[in-house]
């Protein structure tokens, strides 16, 4: 584990466009927070300087409002709905194509994303947790999704200690932030006058080593370290920190389903913001002049009526089941999968949700009490 | 579980050709099918009970029991019901038109373990594509193998199809078969009512008998009872899963049955692993 005194440098505020200049130069495409219809999102960089100050967002169950903040700090947001996800894991994308010559003979080819260097500014603790997830379901050994790992292999990951958690932010419970600590090429701290930065890889050390940044200083390190213990403080919302597999998978028929059920509209908006949702529905794409088709994926929802679908009936339908499927997929048998939870605590699935269902608040009720069955 | 080679077919299909389309109901029918690569089709390998995708050109691809042989190595045999949009694609090729397949996938029946004693197999409904490739493939290493059970039952008597081969194989020594129809037919010679009731019927030695279940999931469940109770342990009770699939290779999600993919560490499971889960509805 890296920790911030580290080899930790020191980046004064007014330097950071140097550090995006930095990784232009390296043949990085830049990616930054930008606004766009009013939510947070990775967006291109168009010059080094375009980093926006000030964004902040307040979020709450069914909530997400822009906000300034009155310091004026480049990262002082919390998340937005986006994630990092799409950056390797493409919402749509082709996996291979069929041509059929006048005979009617089939030829097919495997279609690889054309993709360049890509430098991601602002990620958070649980976006490396998330991503660590999808590397570990995308990236299996020996069956390695060959789209998943060429986009994920060009990415260059700078990291950002959360000191600002937003209401529906929990990850200090589930361990993954607020402050970042594997799984990035640099990480950042922000304080006032500027940044401390760590390296995380041989990529990160090359480009920081670039920069010839002063040392941090003891005190910076310690303000630093003081402040992500705050943001963990200050985080109201918690899952419990003991495994919930077997407490879920014992509740099955707890009428807690029933009663989220009635509540929850299907409609998919907490597994497309989920950072570590990784259901996709495959589909054909034919060309309108017959002679080709494109066979590709989308991303798709355990609450969609067609994701339990089976030849002549459902397998998940009604909401009570999906929803069912949906949480203790991701908080318990999840463990069976990858050896721990599928939550990272960012609360997107909260923020997101329109009638404002709380993850946490579901697995308070449904763990409260044994309910005889 | 039955250690078979898994090879990650997630890439385009192969082309392959219908070789022979046989009609077996009005709405199931069988393509032989081979891959048009020689060299691909002489490597192929697969063992009962694994499944392969079919692509129909520019609509989709469908998970398929592989229903031939392991040991024919010139034909690829899929009996498919025409019920979605892919399937009744598929049911309109002739021999001699193409399609992709890549394959196979998942695990297949523990034949490895069967050897010696009595083999008791119980489908229900049109879930008997992947039991009948066992059936054939016990009928050919017959003297490997102790007793034979074949339990099939049917909504309609019309639904079975081979129906000729359950009236052969109840003719073969030591093979015995029990087929009930819910809704029986003129000139339906078995059982009408539901399938559980033939068990008690069902001749083996519990103590050295493996058994292999496909079909609808209360069946399973039912027989499951019927033949714990009569003494066959739990991990020589199989079953082969059906669910959504769409990757078969353990990504898109849409297969899973607890923390299973069905593809991957499917579509065969020993009953110990699917008991707990299989008793709620929804997963």
């Amino acid at each position: 584990m890296t920790s911030l005194s580290d080899h930790a440098g020191f980046l004064p505020l007014a330097q950071l466009p140097s550090l995006v200049a930095q990784l232009m130069a390296h043949g990085y495409q830049c990616l930054g927070p930008a606004l766009e219809n009013d939510a947070i999102v990775m967006r291109e960089l168009a010059t080094a300087d375009s980093l926006p100050r000030g964004l902040q967002a307040e979020q709450a169950p069914g909530r997400y409002r822009l906000t300034q903040d009155p310091q004026q700090r480049y990262f002082a947001w919390a998340n937005g709905p986006q994630a990092i996800k799409p950056q390797a894991f493409a919402p749509q994308e082709s996996l291979w194509r069929v041509e059929r010559d006048a005979a009617g003979a089939l030829t097919f080819a495997a279609v690889l994303p054309a993709v360049r260097p890509q430098a991601i500014i602002g990620v958070r603790a649980c976006d490396l947790a998330a991503l660590a997830l999808q590397d570990a379901h995308f990236m299996r050994a020996g069956r390695r999704d060959a789209q998943y790992a060429q986009r994920r292999e060009q990415l260059f990951l700078v990291a950002v200690q959360c000191a600002e958690p937003a209401a529906t932010c929990f990850c200090a419970s589930t361990g993954d932030g607020p402050t970042p600590t594997a799984g990035y090429d640099i990480s950042l701290a922000e304080l006032a006058d500027g940044f401390i930065t760590v390296a995380g890889s041989a990529k990160g050390a090359a480009v920081l080593q670039a920069l010839a940044l002063a040392p941090a200083t003891p005190q910076q390190i310690e303000t630093a370290r003081q402040q992500g213990e705050a943001a963990a403080a200050a985080q109201t919302r918690t899952l419990p920190s003991h495994t919930l597999r077997d407490s879920l998978m014992s509740q099955l028929e707890h009428p807690r389903w029933d009663e989220v059920a009635a509540r929850c509209l299907a409609c998919g908006n907490c597994t497309a913001v989920c950072p570590t949702c990784f259901c996709h529905a495959e589909l054909d794409e034919p060309a309108l002049d017959g002679l080709s088709s494109e066979h590709g994926r989308i991303w798709d929802s355990c609450f969609g009526e067609s994701h339990g679908h089976l030849h002549g009936f459902n397998v998940r339908p009604d909401i009570r089941s999906r929803y069912r499927q949906w949480l203790t997929h991701k908080l318990a048998t999840w463990h069976d999968q990858f050896g721990r939870s599928g939550c990272v605590g960012c609360g997107r699935c909260i923020a997101w949700c329109p009638v404002g269902i709380d993850l946490t608040a579901e697995v308070a009720a449904l763990t409260a009490s044994e309910v005889p069955s | 579980m039955n250690a078979m080679p898994h090879p990650v077919h997630a890439g385009p299909p192969h082309a392959a050709t219908v070789v022979a389309r046989t009609q077996e109901s009005p709405g199931i029918f069988t393509l032989q099918l081979r891959l048009d690569d020689a060299a691909a089709q002489a490597a192929y390998r697969f063992a009962p009970g694994q499944f392969n995708m079919l692509y129909l050109y520019g609509v989709g691809e469908v998970p398929i029991s592989i229903m031939s042989d392991p040991e024919e190595r010139d034909v690829i045999g899929h009996t498919i019901r025409a019920q979605g949009r892919v399937t009744q694609g598929l049911a309109a090729l002739q021999p001699g038109d193409t399609l992709g397949l890549r394959g196979p996938f998942g695990r297949g029946w523990p034949l490895q373990e069967m050897g010696g004693r009595d083999v008791v197999l119980v489908t229900g409904g049109l879930g008997c594509a992947p039991v009948v490739s066992v059936i054939h493939y016990v009928l050919r290493r017959r003297e490997r193998f102790g007793k034979l059970v074949i339990i099939q039952g049917v909504k309609h008597a019309e639904d079975l199809i081979w129906r000729e081969q359950y009236d052969r194989w109840a003719k073969l020594p030591d093979t015995q078969v029990l087929v009930a129809a819910n809704e029986g037919a003129a000139l339906w010679p078995w059982h009408v009512g539901r399938v559980t009731e033939l068990f008690s019927l069902a001749r083996f030695n519990p103590e050295r008998a493996v058994a292999m279940m496909c079909g609808p999931e209360g069946m399973m469940r039912a027989a499951a009872d019927s033949l714990l109770a009569r003494g066959l342990p739990e991990s020589h009770l199989y079953l082969s899963m059906e669910r959504n699939m769409q990757c078969a290779v353990g990504r898109c999600g849409h297969c899973q049955f607890g923390g299973a993919f069905v593809c991957r560490d499917g579509p065969v499971f020993d009953w110990g692993q699917v008991k707990t889960l299989l008793a709620h509805r929804g997963y």
